[in-house]
């Protein structure tokens, strides 16, 4: 093949597929030097596994290889393994950090690669006992952070940075490698706040003008129209198109990674709860001390039957107050709800007055991953209201129902369209939105008067996205149950809610109705950043 | 058909596979080598009758999280206090083992809320602790079981007329109390089936109550803490009372074993007793923080059975009295395996 002419990176009829079934079918790309590719797709379609492939991960050469050829520069390569890509010039920012969080920025980007001096004891003992050189290690995390184009503080310990400052961090990592020559960014906008990912895009157009090719994956698709040159769509492990930017929108770009068109919904003309609808809960001066979203001074009133959204930065303490009211961290201040004080730190009294919540740690405090779906979905309404139970002995004894169990698990998997083999697979087993979808029913089941929903839609795929949203609004039309929904993307509380508080520096900076514009709520959401 | 077989392989387990075919060749081998099959088989059913209630106190531990049950000889002590009491009073025949369960409870209940209560101030590290638990307590006992005023002479030292013997016979109280119930001999098999209904009596209350309210609370617990926090459970009382009904379960079990084995055993006797109860279960496919009904019959029965098999076949081959020297490799190497195999199941 040519070399001169030839593009960065081939790939060509790449195919995978995991013990029989195919995940990946027939692959073409292509990306020339400086290149932005920005890769869409749904969960599970198997973007991340091509970049397996790609990277040269372990779990692709344990479970049989994969089909078809990679050339870089026009030759063909394999990579057995990540050191291999690395050296030929390729590197990953991965979703999961991968840093060390009691290590300072310079130290984490420069890790094994550390410019080093001579000392009189590894004169005589090897170069083992080389001393790191300090001044020369910060000289060059300094030339990468500024490559990156983002300011960060390169002497900050890592656990104690913001997610953002981490993602940036790995990027400067990559970035200080000389030779690289092209990146893969996973995910890397999902945790970080819209100034953040702007300065991120920013950055990425910085490298391609240096030459450096990118690969970047999200979800936010308004974010690829903006810095890629090309988009490339995958869906069920094919690659279904690979345009122009210029040639594509938002709506065609969700089209074709869903299959079908999604119903665009900016907004909720139709729902209209009165002025004077009564008040359910109040939350008077409520303080929160949950580690990251500290919660300062809430006062908060939300009407009944209504979806109430509060939106707000990362880090801002919106999170703060679901979890607080419901017991999980520290809290204080006064929650009325129907009149009635609920006592604070108490998780089961929260539970005892019907509230229900949809956690936004899903994996960590929403599920049981390795028991089976019944279990999840009916739990908390078997322990708290003695649903699902067969009583035996004048109540002494309360019975598992298992048949109760799996009808309602039953339903609920009808009812939200939950992918999975059958109500006895293990949580642990289903995709993030499936996952999501089951922290939905289990709260559904409780048959709640006021449910709070944290994140709902974090990390989950547009398709997901929207039945999530949509089985929302139908519950609180439905049963007429009042909901405060937490959320970082204000387009989606915009499109689902009756009223919008905006959190700002640990306290409410405003309330609007969902049909404000954009700039009112961004406005707020500044107001008192802390 | 393929597929079913290796599925149901996969489900039974590899190393679960390969302990029963190396059983199995034990039991073709036994005839030929000049052992009497029919005794081999009534031993295992007997070491598996005696042992089972021991084991079987692992899972309610397992179940809350609070990992595998180190410190069994806690709940063991209870059960030889409920033992040397119920003599010490002068109860004979079965009535002294009824006696002995009798006593062994408020021990087992106060023992196992103190050990629940250190067990709740120390959240991830319960094996670690337990193993001291159970080691401190069994050395603390060493004193005691010399300086409590016991005064039976079927229990002191003859000469001194204090201090309770290392081994005291059970002839006469409740030796094999529960094993002459409806027993059963056929030729030189002899199945103890009052054990095996004590056993199985328990076996499935435990059963019974995994799938109450309460028993499913346990596993939440055990499988997500946080999930079960924000479902309104409070954590440390249901982990408390997995560890009370672990130990009551030991002190039970040793007593079971007791009248099994016609002896209660003394002084160090409860240091070691946690391990092949640990390695039981391990071996019955449970993890550390899963473990079924089945595990536990599984488990036992392997163990015992490979622990009981190998010395005897051993020695028939080589025609020397190795047994002691056998039966310790072979327990210890069956412990060593089974604890290797936790990693492989251990969370997350």
């Amino acid at each position: 093949m040519d070399t001169v002419n030839a593009p960065l990176l081939k790939l060509q009829g790449i195919k995978k597929d995991f013990f029989g079934n195919q995940v990946l079918t027939d692959i073409n790309l292509e990306l020339r030097a400086g290149e932005v590719l920005g890769l869409c797709g749904e969960n599970g379609a198997g973007k991340s596994t091509l970049m397996k492939i790609l990277f040269g991960a372990a779990d692709i050469a344990e479970t049989g290889g994969y089909g078809g050829d990679i050339f870089l520069d026009g030759e063909k390569v394999s990579f057995s393994s990540p050191f291999e890509a690395i050296a030929a010039g390729i590197g990953m920012v991965h979703q999961e950090f991968s840093l060390i969080p009691g290590f300072d920025a310079t130290e984490n980007i420069l890790l094994n690669r550390e410019p080093e001096k001579y000392n009189f004891i590894s004169e005589i003992f090897g170069k083992r006992l080389n001393t790191l050189d300090r001044a020369e290690m910060d000289k060059r995390a300094k030339e990468s952070i500024e490559k990156m184009g983002v300011a960060i503080d390169r002497h900050m310990m890592i656990n104690t940075m913001p997610v953002g400052h981490k993602q940036f961090t790995e990027i400067a990592r990559e970035l200080s490698k000389e030779q690289l020559r092209l990146l893969i960014l996973d995910e890397p906008t999902a945790v970080l706040t819209e100034k953040e990912a702007e300065a991120l895009l920013d950055s990425i157009r910085g490298m391609s003008e240096r030459g450096i090719s990118v690969i970047f994956i999200t979800h936010r698709l308004q974010e690829i129209l903006s810095v890629c040159n090309t988009v490339a769509v995958m869906r069920d492990g094919v690659l279904v198109e690979c345009e122009k930017a210029e040639n594509m929108t938002v709506a065609s770009i969700t089209k074709s990674m869903v299959g079908r068109s999604v119903e665009g919904r900016t907004n909720n003309a139709a729902r209209t709860i009165s002025e004077d609808a009564p008040t359910v809960l109040k939350i008077d001066k409520l303080w929160v001390d949950m580690p990251g979203e500290t919660v300062r001074n809430v006062s908060l009133e939300v009407k009944k039957g209504e979806i109430l959204g509060i939106g707000g930065l990362a880090g801002q303490g919106k999170l703060g107050i679901p979890n607080g009211i419901m017991g999980l961290y520290e809290a204080g201040g006064n929650v009325e709800f129907e009149g009635k004080i609920i006592p604070l730190n108490n998780p089961r009294a929260c539970l005892d007055s019907s509230f229900a919540f949809v956690s936004e740690d899903r994996r960590g405090v929403g599920l049981l991953l390795d028991e089976s779906l019944e279990w999840n979905v009916a739990f908390p309404a078997m322990q708290i209201q003695n649903k699902f139970l067969k009583k035996y002995l004048g109540g002494l004894i309360k019975w598992r129902d298992e048949k109760a169990i799996r009808d309602v698990t039953g339903k609920y998997i009808d009812e939200l369209k939950i992918k999975c083999t059958g109500t006895k697979q293990n949580a642990r087993e289903l995709s993030g939105g499936n996952q999501q979808k089951v922290c939905l029913a289990k709260a559904f089941a409780l048959e709640p008067q006021l449910l709070f929903v944290s994140e709902p839609t974090r990390g989950i795929d547009v398709g997901a996205k929207a039945l999530v949203l949509d089985a929302l609004r139908k519950f609180n039309a439905e049963s007429g149950v009042t909901v405060v929904m937490v959320s970082s993307e204000l387009e989606e509380l915009r499109a689902t809610c009756d009223r919008i508080a905006i959190v700002s520096g640990g306290r409410i900076s405003g309330i609007l109705p969902a049909a404000a514009s954009v700039e009112d709520f961004g406005t707020l959401m500044l107001k008192d950043v802390v | 058909m393929k597929d079913k077989i290796t599925d149901s392989i996969k489900e039974f387990g590899l190393p679960r596979l390969i302990i029963t075919g190396f059983l199995l060749l034990l039991l073709i081998l036994a005839p030929f080598v000049g052992a009497d099959l029919p005794t081999q088989i009534s031993n295992i059913i007997n070491r598996f009758s005696w042992n089972g209630v021991l084991v079987l106190a692992m899972v309610p531990m397992v179940h809350s999280g609070c990992g595998l049950n180190f410190g069994l000889p806690l709940g063991i002590i209870s059960g030889l206090l409920g033992a040397t009491i119920s003599i010490e009073l002068g109860f004979t025949g079965a009535a002294s083992f009824v006696v002995a369960i009798l006593v062994a409870t408020p021990f087992a209940l106060v023992f196992g809320t103190l050990y629940g209560w250190l067990l709740n101030k120390i959240k991830g590290g319960e094996m670690m602790i337990a193993t001291y638990v159970g080691f401190s307590s069994v050395s603390l006992m060493c004193m005691m079981w010399l300086v409590l005023p016991y005064h039976s002479p079927n229990m002191v030292w003859g000469l001194s007329g204090k201090g309770l013997r290392t081994t005291i016979s059970l002839e006469g109280y409740f030796d094999q109390a529960l094993a002459h119930i409806l027993q059963i001999n056929i030729g030189n098999i002899s199945i103890p089936t009052g054990t095996l209904l004590f056993f199985a009596l328990l076996a499935f209350a435990i059963w019974a109550f995994l799938h109450t309210k309460t028993g499913t609370a346990m596993t939440a617990v055990g499988s997500n803490p946080a999930f079960a926090r924000a479902a309104g459970i409070n954590v440390d009382k249901v982990r408390m009372l997995s560890v009370v009904m672990s130990t009551w379960l030991a002190a039970i079990g040793i007593l079971v074993y007791e009248q099994g084995f016609g002896f209660i055993q003394l002084y160090m006797a409860p240091f070691y007793m946690a391990l092949p109860a640990v390695s039981a279960i391990l071996i019955g496919g449970a993890s550390v923080n899963k473990a079924s009904i089945m595990n536990v019959i599984i488990g036992t029965i392997l163990f015992q059975g490979i622990v009981t098999m190998t010395p005897t076949v051993m020695n028939n081959m080589i025609h020397m009295d190795m047994s002691e020297i056998i039966r310790i490799i072979a327990s210890m190497g069956m412990i060593l395996f089974a604890l290797t195999r936790k990693t492989e199941a251990a969370k997350r």
